[in-house]
Order: C-alpha cells, then sequence, then structure tokens
C-alpha cells in the first residue's frame, strides 16, 4: 500500500501556521548531503526540491511523532506541536 | 490567574493516572491535554497491562474499552521467508485477575479521562503547554499558548510524553538522540472477528501477541508486532533511529516489508488498513533516565524514560509513576513543602517499586545491542540455517548431520565470538 493512500485515511485539522521550519536552508544545500529528513519522516514531510534547491515541508501530513527533530544531523529542524488543538487527530490510536 | 494544587501536562496513561491519585487525596487537580481530548495525540503499540492499571482503577475491565484479553504470547525470528516461532498460551489469562489486554488508545485513554473526570479531575483540551511559569527561581505553574494562558500550581507532573520539550527547558532532561528512540510506525487493520479467532487459533473474544525479530526490522535493533483487537489487527515495527538513519530505510518501507512476509501476509489477508500512525518510543533505558524532579516538578511515562522494551512494557511503568507522582504532591502539598527534597520521595518510591528496578536491571542492554549490531542480523540466519538442516529429511544420517550444523555456525561466527556474544547477552539481560 503507498503512503500516500495511508495518509488519506488519517484525520487532520490542519493550521494555517506551520509549526515546522528548517533554521537555515544554507546547511541542507551546502552541509548535508545525506538528507536523512527525506527518508526517516514516517509521513514523508520533507523533500528534496531539486528547482529550489531546498528542503519542502509539507507540514499538514506531520504524524507527530518528532523523528525529524532528532534524526536531523545538524539539528537544523524547528519542529514542534501544532498549536492547541491543530494537527493530527487519531481516530484509533 | 486561575490557580490549582496539581497541574498534570499530558493525558496520557501516565498523566491520567497521576490526576486521579492527586484527586483521590483532595487535591484540586487539573489536565492540560493538546489534542480535542485525550488520546485523540496517544499511540502505542497497543498491549495493557492488567495489574498497573487495576492499581489506577480498580476492576477497570468490567467498564473500560479494552479489545482483547491476550492469552498467547508468539515470537517470531524472520529469516527472508524463513520463520522460527515460539510461544506461550495461558487460556486462564482470558478470565480474571487477567495479565493484560490488547487496547486502541483513542478509545481507552478518553475513558481513562473520564474516570479522571469522576475523581473530580477537570480537564483543559486543545491547549499546549509551552513552558514552566517561574517566581523566585520556583514552579509556580505552567503557560499555556492560549491568551491569558498561565495557570498557577504548587507542583506540576510533566507527562507530557516522548518529546520532553518542557523536561529539557526545565532543565531535567537532555535533548533525544537518534541511538535513545525507535522510530515507529502502525497500521489497524480491520478484519472479521471470526477470522481473526481462525487465524490466530483464539476462543471467542480471546487475543494474541506476536513479537517478530530479525528481518522484520531488516537485521536493525527494533521489533515487528502483531496485536489482535476485537475486529482489526495492529501491526507495526519499529526500530532504533540512528540505525534507520544510516542504514537509509523509510520506516513505511520497514512496514511494508513486514507485511509482505508470508508468515505475516497469510494473517492480514483480506483486511482493510484503516489507519497510519507513527510515534517515537523511549529507548534509552537506565542511563538515559533524566532528573525525575526539582523543586514542585515531578517526571513520569515516556517523559521520564520509563520503557522496558524487552518485555513490552512501556504503559505499565507510565501508569504506576504517574500514581506514585500523583500521591507524593497530594503528601507534599499537605505538608506544605515542595521542596526538591519533597519531591525525592517520588524518586526514591519509584526505586522501591519494578519500575526503575527493572530499568537498573537491564542498564546494559542498549550498550550491548549497540555495540554488536549483528546480533539481529546474524543469529536469525543462522539458527534457520540450523532448523532447515536439521528438519530436513534428505538421507543424511542425524549424526552427520548435526556434525554438519556445528560445523556451519562456526562457520558463520567463531567459538570466541559465540562466548563473547553470550557471556555479553548474559550480563545485559539477566
Amino acid at each position: 500500500m503507498k503512503l500516500d493512500d495511508k495518509l488519506y485515511l488519517v484525520r487532520f485539522n490542519t493550521d494555517k501556521l506551520s509549526h515546522i521550519k528548517i533554521n537555515d536552508p544554507k546547511i541542507c544545500l551546502n552541509q548535508c548531503q545525506d538528507k536523512p529528513c527525506t527518508r526517516i519522516c514516517p509521513a514523508h514531510v520533507y523533500d528534496w526540491d531539486d528547482e529550489e534547491k531546498r528542503i519542502s515541508v509539507g507540514y499538514e501530513g506531520c504524524l507527530e511523532c518528532g523523528t525529524c527533530l532528532i534524526g536531523c544531523p545538524y539539528g537544523n529542524i524547528n519542529w514542534k506541536y501544532p498549536r492547541g488543538g491543530f494537527g493530527v487527530s487519531w481516530k484509533n490510536g | 490567574m486561575e490557580n490549582f494544587d496539581v497541574i498534570i501536562v499530558g493525558g496520557g496513561p501516565a498523566g491520567l493516572s497521576a490526576a486521579i491519585s492527586a484527586a483521590h487525596a483532595g487535591m484540586k487537580t487539573l489536565v492540560i491535554e493538546r489534542g480535542d481530548y485525550p488520546g485523540t495525540k496517544n499511540v502505542m503499540g497497543g498491549i495493557l497491562y492488567t495489574k498497573a492499571t487495576d492499581m489506577v482503577v480498580p476492576e477497570f475491565w468490567k467498564e473500560a474499552p479494552l479489545e482483547r484479553p491476550i492469552i498467547e504470547q508468539r515470537i517470531a525470528m524472520l529469516s527472508g521467508d524463513e520463520s522460527i516461532l515460539a510461544g506461550y498460551r495461558d487460556p486462564d489469562w482470558a478470565a480474571e485477575p487477567y495479565n493484560a489486554h490488547s487496547i486502541l488508545r483513542v478509545k481507552f485513554d478518553r475513558w481513562l479521562a473520564q474516570q479522571a473526570e469522576k475523581a473530580g479531575v477537570m480537564i483543559i483540551t486543545e491547549t499546549l503547554v509551552e513552558d514552566l511559569l517561574y517566581k523566585n527561581g520556583n514552579v509556580v505553574g505552567v503557560r499555556t499558548g492560549r491568551a491569558e494562558g498561565d495557570l498557577g500550581a504548587k507542583v506540576v507532573i510533566i507527562a507530557e510524553g516522548v518529546n520532553n520539550f518542557l523536561a529539557v527547558k526545565a532543565g531535567l532532561a537532555k535533548s533525544l538522540k537518534p541511538a535513545t528512540v525507535a522510530v515507529t510506525v502502525k497500521e489497524i487493520i480491520s478484519l472479521p472477528k471470526e477470522k481473526i479467532e481462525d487465524r490466530f487459533c483464539l476462543d471467542e473474544g480471546q487475543g494474541a501477541t506476536i513479537e517478530l525479530y530479525g528481518d522484520s526490522t531488516a537485521g536493525m535493533m527494533g521489533v515487528g508486532f502483531i496485536y489482535t483487537n476485537k475486529d482489526s489487527i495492529s501491526i507495526g515495527v519499529g526500530a532504533i533511529l540512528e540505525s534507520v538513519v544510516r542504514e537509509h530505510w523509510t520506516p513505511n518501507d520497514l512496514l511494508e516489508n513486514l507485511k509482505a512476509k508470508p508468515y505475516v501476509k497469510r494473517l492480514l489477508q483480506g483486511g482493510e488498513t484503516k489507519e497510519y500512525l507513527a510515534h517515537l518510543i523511549p529507548e534509552g533505558g537506565y542511563t538515559h533516565v533524566p532528573r525525575l524532579h526539582r523543586q514542585g516538578v515531578m517526571v513520569v511515562g515516556d517523559t521520564a524514560m520509563l520503557m522496558n522494551s524487552l518485555n513490552r512494557e512501556g504503559s505499565n511503568l507510565a501508569m504506576v509513576s504517574g500514581k506514585i507522582a500523583g500521591e507524593v504532591a497530594a503528601q507534599a502539598i499537605k505538608a506544605g513543602d515542595v521542596s526538591d527534597q519533597a519531591m525525592a520521595v517520588y524518586e526514591s518510591r519509584l526505586r522501591d517499586s519494578f519500575v526503575l528496578k527493572d530499568l537498573h536491571h537491564y542498564r546494559h542492554m542498549g550498550k550491548f545491542f549497540e555495540d554488536n549490531p549483528h546480533l539481529l542480523k546474524i543469529y536469525p540466519k543462522m539458527f534457520s540455517k540450523a532448523a532447515k538442516m536439521y528438519l530436513t529429511a534428505d538421507g543424511t544420517p542425524k549424526k552427520q548431520r548435526q556434525k554438519e550444523i556445528i560445523q556451519m555456525l562456526f562457520e558463520q561466527r567463531s567459538k570466541g565470538g559465540f562466548i563473547k556474544d553470550l557471556y555479553g547477552a548474559w550480563r545485559a539481560l539477566l
């Protein structure tokens, strides 16, 4: 089953504001060869945008596990919980 | 600013257990939860232990929304398409006093929150706590994300879950590291009751668990799991983040790999995925338990790294730690002393309980597996090969076959290597 189809099953109350920020996009471009955020996020929130030369962040699909915050080797992801009441809302848990 | 005796940050098993015990001791108690209700942000594999839960809500099984009492626990070691299985079944576990149940957290946590409310606990939802409030260096409450969102408390119990933002800000915990968390994903797959019971050889209503090692995590330190719910199956896989980064895996691919294993596929066949979830599991063990208290503050549950993954125990450690913290908070408030020394009673009671005793007992385990990443890669393969050689009836005399097996094993791993692994495992696990 494709990840996109799985994420389609998840209920979100999406905030207009992103709860995720890349601190310094230059680090992703110049220093981070491996870009583990593009793999380790269970929801594939992070993607390398080759045209814009930056990591694109699809915060709307974030499952709020915190993996990216801990896994970024440069501590370059400013990941917080969404504001109260926003974000993922599990149906089963 | 509204004032409470005890404010608890987070409405999971640890926080709600703390709230119930504080309220029972007569404290004006508040739980602050960031989800729209306790449960909607909460994830675990899905096993709830009876003894610890009974301590918080006596005879909870008569009312609580549980899935199935677990009567069988299987362990599988996967190597390619091969599997080695072991298990223990006791039908007595299907009745009181039970040992464990599978649960779905959205339903269960909601129910537990209702028990807290019945005990007099107030619950504020959709509210994120951003920091503790200090006055002259003393903790006097919490700051929430709401306008005019400061709330006063004599004691704050941090039950924010594995992501330990507040505990770090309060100087109690360090930031998590890739080696101290397991990234875990899970699917809930619906299946008719009868199919579940047939496939797992269960009588009506009974439940089973399977933990899968080896190729279930591509040999990385971690585990796959399959738990039976009433009319669904929870299947998931978790592995230490450091190895997932290093070995270029994505969590969803790991899960899809596990689902495609012949032994697993057949169990899930015809099921429909209802939900896909992700969560971190705190795997730092004893050596990474943070400072558990300071003046006016205690840290409980996942935030306190209270997880015994070898025995798949976490929710029970969370609930016991929460219950003790709630009691200690009430005692301290009644005595008019919420100093660090008064809060330290919480830690000493945890040390006297199985919670810190078990973590201490397994204190070498994390490093053992970290230093020996070959274990879950080579042993499942070796054992599968040995089993296949032993069980294949091809006319080879058994004496010769046994010799061949021993020879094969020592080709894969030297005698010295075996002794080192065995000694390491003995030291880490026994």
